[in-house]
């Protein structure tokens, strides 16, 4: 049956309005989400400048500090976090029966789930911006113009993440199990990436490992944020970032597809 | 839609892995009745409920919510159903308000019309003066009234409560059996009400006993209580849900 398409504008709309809602009631979440990027900026990155030193390369036209460096992979890192927040979120609603709400409506699966998505990742450009304006007022100088020119980057790497969380979110039985999403996930995916150190470094040390952190797609939103910043596409990682998106969104969507996927064969809503 | 088709269960099973759950399960709702789906813990009365809100899809068998399959097009069914969950489904953290909002939202209702909805259906269940207070602040039975009333919003023609009394004290669930077999009766509603407390079911009422994943009796409450030799559903409940002793063999 083909439905109207103002539904479907009112069904995302309340989809991120009812996320907003919950976002500003669980104010812990917002300062964890702000302390933990800052601590990396304003403790690790300074205690690690003497030690690393970034050499001139694309997008930076002079050579620039470690806290600079690691910006974008702290800002791609909170929207991880975010992610996976979303998962856990999602695990904890269809354990306590209120994704059935979400399911139930009179609308495609793969778009009440799409809704679900980008409401995630509205909340996730709010933990970014306020990020970025403690970093700017303490230690960073960016363009201005880069915190406008990331804004379309963002919203693409926080789609990427939050469809990884949702596709982990349909593999996941119990809430208990939320702990390993942190050790397999969370922590491999940050730190094989380029957020801490250049990818020519990490070569350096080790061969192996400079291979897995470019098979890597968090390595490539950083990077896409990196170059965003300073006003440039970086389209290999703009792709990468994209495709990503496109094939954890299609698993995440088939996993809670009742005919076919994982949330089916656990029995679970 | 049409509605003179009532709900019909067609020959439906399921299985959790080898488990089965239901097995050919058959039963046809009447049109504007109110059915109790009768049976124990178990008896896969909660993996029913997820069949008809299509959460889960059959592995054998067809169900069609007034002439239309439920496989085929499932918007339009779930479109004209209202369901309660066994499970609580509401935003503890959000208002009574904030959360029939977004229920309403989820089903492209928005705006003056969404506000005057809202306003019925908590008016209906008599929740109109606690719509700003935080559903955290509500005791058990008024959640679930909450629930009932949410689930009216897009005015569904078909409820579908699952064990909606579970954890409710004596007063509250007598409260929201009358609630809903009012709506039944005064809105034309048709209702499936699984419970496994017997008490629930009226005189009135439509009954289906559902078993170890299979209907062991259905019709009137009068027909099944004769089909079963029973004077009152208690009885019907225990000779249709116990097993038969075993004959000792000399």
């Amino acid at each position: 049956m083909t439905r109207p398409a103002g539904i479907y504008l009112t069904c995302l709309t309340g989809v991120l309005w009812r996320e907003a809602l919950r976002f500003v009631h669980q104010r812990e979440r917002f300062v964890a989400a702000l302390v933990r990027p800052l601590i990396w900026l304003l403790i690790f990155a300074a205690g690690f400048r003497s030690i690393l030193g970034v050499s001139i390369q694309p997008p930076y036209a002079t050579y620039v500090t470690y806290e600079t460096y690691i910006v974008p992979g702290l800002i791609a890192m909170i929207q991880l976090f975010n992610g996976m927040q979303s998962s856990l979120s999602m695990v904890y609603d269809r354990e306590m029966g209120s994704m059935r709400i979400l399911l139930t409506a009179p609308l495609p699966r793969w778009y009440l789930l799409a809704s679900k998505l980008m409401a995630g990742t509205v909340v996730s450009l709010l933990q970014v911006y306020a990020f970025l304006v403690v970093a700017e007022l303490t230690l960073i100088d960016l363009p201005l113009i880069g915190y406008l020119a990331v804004l379309p980057v963002l919203l693409l790497t926080g789609l990427m993440l939050g469809a990884l969380g949702m596709l982990l979110s349909s593999t996941i039985r119990q809430l208990e199990n939320f702990a390993g999403i942190m050790n397999f996930v969370i922590f491999p995916m940050f730190f094989l990436s380029s957020a801490l150190y250049p990818l020519w470094r990490m070569q350096e040390s080790s061969d192996l490992i400079y291979r897995i952190c470019i098979a890597n797609p968090f390595t490539y939103a950083v990077e896409s944020l990196r170059f965003a910043l300073y006003l440039e596409a970086e389209p290999l990682s703009l792709g990468i970032v994209a495709g990503a998106l496109v094939v954890f969104f299609g698993l995440a969507v088939w996993g809670y597809d009742p005919k076919k996927g994982l949330v089916h064969r656990r029995g679970k809503g | 839609m049409d509605e003179t088709q009532g709900i019909e269960i067609a020959g439906v099973s399921y299985a959790y892995g080898a488990k089965p759950a239901l097995a050919g399960v058959s039963m046809a709702l009447r049109p504007g009745r109110f059915t109790a789906l009768l049976g124990p813990n178990g008896a896969g009365k909660t993996t029913l409920v997820s069949l008809l809100s299509a959460l889960f899809v059959p592995q054998d068998g067809r169900i069609s919510i007034f002439g239309r399959d439920l496989a085929k097009d499932p918007l339009s069914a779930l479109s004209v159903m209202g369901i309660v969950f066994q499970q609580q489904t509401l935003d503890l953290d959000l208002s009574v308000r904030q959360n029939m909002a977004y229920f309403a939202a989820l089903h492209g209702l928005a705006g003056r019309r969404a506000g005057q909805r809202i306003e019925a259906c908590l008016a209906r269940l008599g929740l109109a003066a606690r719509q700003k207070e935080k559903v955290r602040a509500l005791n058990g039975g008024h959640r679930r009234r909450l629930e009932i009333a949410r689930s009216l919003l897009h005015e569904p023609r078909f409820l579908l409560l699952d064990e909606p009394t579970v954890g409710l004290d004596v007063p509250a669930r007598a409260d929201l059996v009358a609630h809903v077999h009012a709506l039944c009766r005064d809105e034309g509603l048709t209702v499936l009400w699984a419970t496994h407390l017997v008490d629930e079911v009226e005189a009135n009422d439509d009954l289906a006993v559902l078993h170890e994943g299979t209907i062991r009796a259905q019709g009137a409450v009068s027909d099944v209580l004769v089909a079963s030799g029973a004077r009152d559903v208690l009885g019907a409940f225990q000779n249709l849900t116990t097993p038969a002793p075993v004959e000792a063999v000399s």
